[in-house]
């Protein structure tokens, strides 16, 4: 397996009433295993439209994306759906917890749809929550927990199924700045201990951390550093 | 167990657990559902509540006996028709008696109304039953104290009565009856003997009724009155065949020519069966229809409620197909709720709807029974219903787009 993720002339439009949004316009780009990337643009720059079809949650209007060499651009929703169980863990600015189920559920949730068995599912899960530091809160509900902490929560259920990528959407954005450190020092942890970490970002700073910064705008990557 | 065995369970649970979340709202449709069941069962149960309390009463008549009579039991024709026909009379009877070879008894009898008095007590309008001494065996009459009337005493005309169950109650309660008198119009009788309960008929009391002997009531209330054959066939499997050879010998009687109509009627249970179900089963078809209306109302009560659901738990959605939940897996969790709240909603409709029926036998004068289909129908009805209305919500659901749903709010 030479790249994790290969994206190949990805192009993504959507039609708004009779208008066509061109959200990407033919993005190449490579993601190489245990790499720690941001990909920033402004808001409208198609961060978030890149980020979806990354995360396996939309498919390109034309293009190839290959991920560990599968073609995924081919597939049906039901085969997206076990991509997305198996290979992505997701990281969202507004936590996406289930409000009214324990952390421990939450973190448990990718299992059951894997359809891991009860005993095993819950070893993997507290194992999970206990890797993000929160095992005296594992029955706590998210409206007991603080924003930093639901986070947690959260990286802890992208992380259970042992994915392949971590997508981060804006992790911090909710979270104020002292919190937010504690979580980046997280993703930095996850990345060290061998997790192939993208963070989708519009601020500097906190893109600033990651070792490659894709800048997109306008629909395509304007620019490609390496740190 | 397999993935899929885990991954049924595990929806069946996060359906309870939204279930147990939502509690008003799930006993709101639950009830919803349960008034639905319970109408229709509780229409089951009263329909066949009387069905059998009829079958009951008709079986009191007796399956193989046939009454020769001047007027048909039921008839769709005008009755003024048959108000010409001669009388039948006691000379037929014997007729009968001497020839018929499928008859194992043949007992005339006749009836009166009259007021009965004793002890300055008066029961107005009584049926008088003039009867012969094996009246009791053709229509199955079952004695409870004393004993029925010897050939002698109908023979004699002796002035003897039997009374019914009710009337003993009325006027001796508990006391002993056996030997007492009692006034029937202006003549004074012996009581011999007490009939068996039998409780009502088509809403009349069989109770209430005494038995004389058949002479007496010629003789004591006229000679001019139609009498009733009651034939017991030898074998109830010939019943038609004997039905036959009773119209031939009636016929025969009354020297009728082949194109003759008979001027008289051969009536059986069975006729007040057919004109019971034409009568009712009409009836019965559109009061089950009502009930499945609220049935039906119930129904659409789940489909609105789970389509508010699925709107409020667009984000919930959202997650769960992020988190890699199949679209049909998003489907059967909605549709797995409908029919939990229908399931559980059938399930207590059918013991409330045994509580209807004790209450419905107890205060009305209907008998009342929860028929086993019925329990079966309203269940399975309830749970296709919970399918049916909850395929719907639940397409809808599983239709949605993800990153719409996640950035719902």
């Amino acid at each position: 397996m030479e790249s994790l993720i290969e994206l190949k002339d990805i192009v993504k439009t959507y039609k708004v009433g009779s208008v066509e949004v061109h959200a990407l316009r033919g993005v190449n780009l490579t993601i190489q295993p245990n790499e720690y990337i941001s990909i920033m643009g402004p808001s409208g720059s198609g961060k978030s439209t890149l980020m979806n079809i990354i995360g396996c949650l939309d498919t390109p209007t034309s293009g190839r994306y290959e991920l560990e060499d599968v073609p995924v651009h081919e597939m049906d929703d039901n085969q997206l759906a076990e991509i997305r169980n198996r290979k992505i863990g997701f990281v969202f600015q507004t936590f996406n917890l289930l409000p009214r189920a324990n952390a421990l559920h939450n973190v448990e949730l990718p299992l059951i749809y894997s359809g891991v068995h009860a005993t095993r599912r819950k070893a993997l899960a507290e194992a999970a929550i206990e890797k993000v530091g929160l095992s005296d809160r594992k029955s706590h509900k998210p409206s007991e927990l603080s924003g930093g902490q639901r986070q947690r929560v959260a990286i802890a259920r992208a992380l259970v199924n042992n994915p392949s990528l971590i997508l981060a959407d804006e992790p911090t954005g909710n979270l104020d700045s002292a919190t937010g450190d504690e979580i980046m020092q997280v993703f930095k942890d996850l990345h060290a201990a061998g997790n192939t970490v993208v963070l989708i970002t519009h601020e500097k700073e906190i893109a600033e951390q990651a070792n490659r910064i894709v800048y997109i705008r306008d629909g395509n990557i304007a620019d490609d550093v390496r740190i | 167990m397999t993935p899929f065995l885990i991954k049924l369970w595990e929806n069946i649970k996060i359906a309870i657990r939204a279930l147990v979340q939502s509690k008003m709202r799930t006993v709101l449709t639950t009830i919803g559902i349960i008034i639905g069941v319970l109408t229709v069962v509780s229409v089951a149960s009263i329909i066949e509540g009387l069905n059998r309390g009829f079958a009951n009463q008709i079986a009191n008549l007796g399956s193989n006996a046939l009454y020769v009579q001047k007027y048909p039991w039921a008839s769709m024709e005008d009755f003024s028709k048959f108000r010409n026909r001669p009388n039948v009379i006691l000379k037929e009877a014997d007729f009968i008696r001497e020839r018929m070879r499928l008859a194992e008894a043949v007992s005339p009898s006749t009836g009166t109304r009259q007021d009965i008095r004793s002890r300055g007590k008066t029961l107005n309008g009584i049926s008088v039953n003039g009867v012969t001494n094996n009246y009791d065996v053709v229509t199955g009459l079952v004695i409870e104290e004393g004993r029925f009337f010897s050939f002698a005493e109908i023979e004699r005309d002796k002035n003897n009565v039997v009374i019914g169950w009710e009337i003993k109650e009325n006027l001796f309660e508990n006391r002993n009856v056996l030997g007492e008198k009692i006034k029937i119009g202006t003549t004074n009788y012996t009581v011999i003997g007490v009939t068996e309960k039998r409780g009502n008929f088509l809403g009349q009391s069989l109770d209430a009724e005494v038995y004389v002997p058949l002479g007496t009531v010629f003789k004591n209330f006229g000679w001019h009155r139609s009498i009733s054959i009651a034939v017991k066939v030898t074998d109830a499997t010939r019943v038609d065949e004997a039905r036959d050879e009773l119209r031939f010998l009636m016929r025969l009687a009354r020297k009728l020519k082949p194109t003759d109509e008979d001027n008289f009627s051969i009536n059986q249970q069975d006729v007040l069966m057919d004109m019971y179900n034409k009568l009712t089963g009409g009836l019965y078809t559109a009061a089950i229809g009502i009930g499945t209306l609220s049935l039906l109302v119930g129904g659409i009560g789940i489909m609105n409620i789970m389509l508010v659901s699925v709107t409020e738990r667009r984000k919930e959605i959202g997650i769960r197909m992020a988190l890699g939940a199949k679209r049909k897996v998003i489907t059967f969790q909605f549709i797995v709720e409908s029919i939990i709240i229908c399931g559980v909603g059938g399930v207590i409709a059918i013991i409330l709807s045994y509580l209807v029926s004790i209450i419905i036998s107890k205060i009305t004068p209907f008998p009342s029974a929860v028929p086993a289909w019925s329990v079966f129908m309203g269940l399975g009805f309830s749970a296709l219903i919970g399918l049916f209305f909850g395929i719907y919500p639940a397409s809808k659901a599983a239709r949605l787009n993800p990153i719409e749903c996640l950035r719902y709010e």
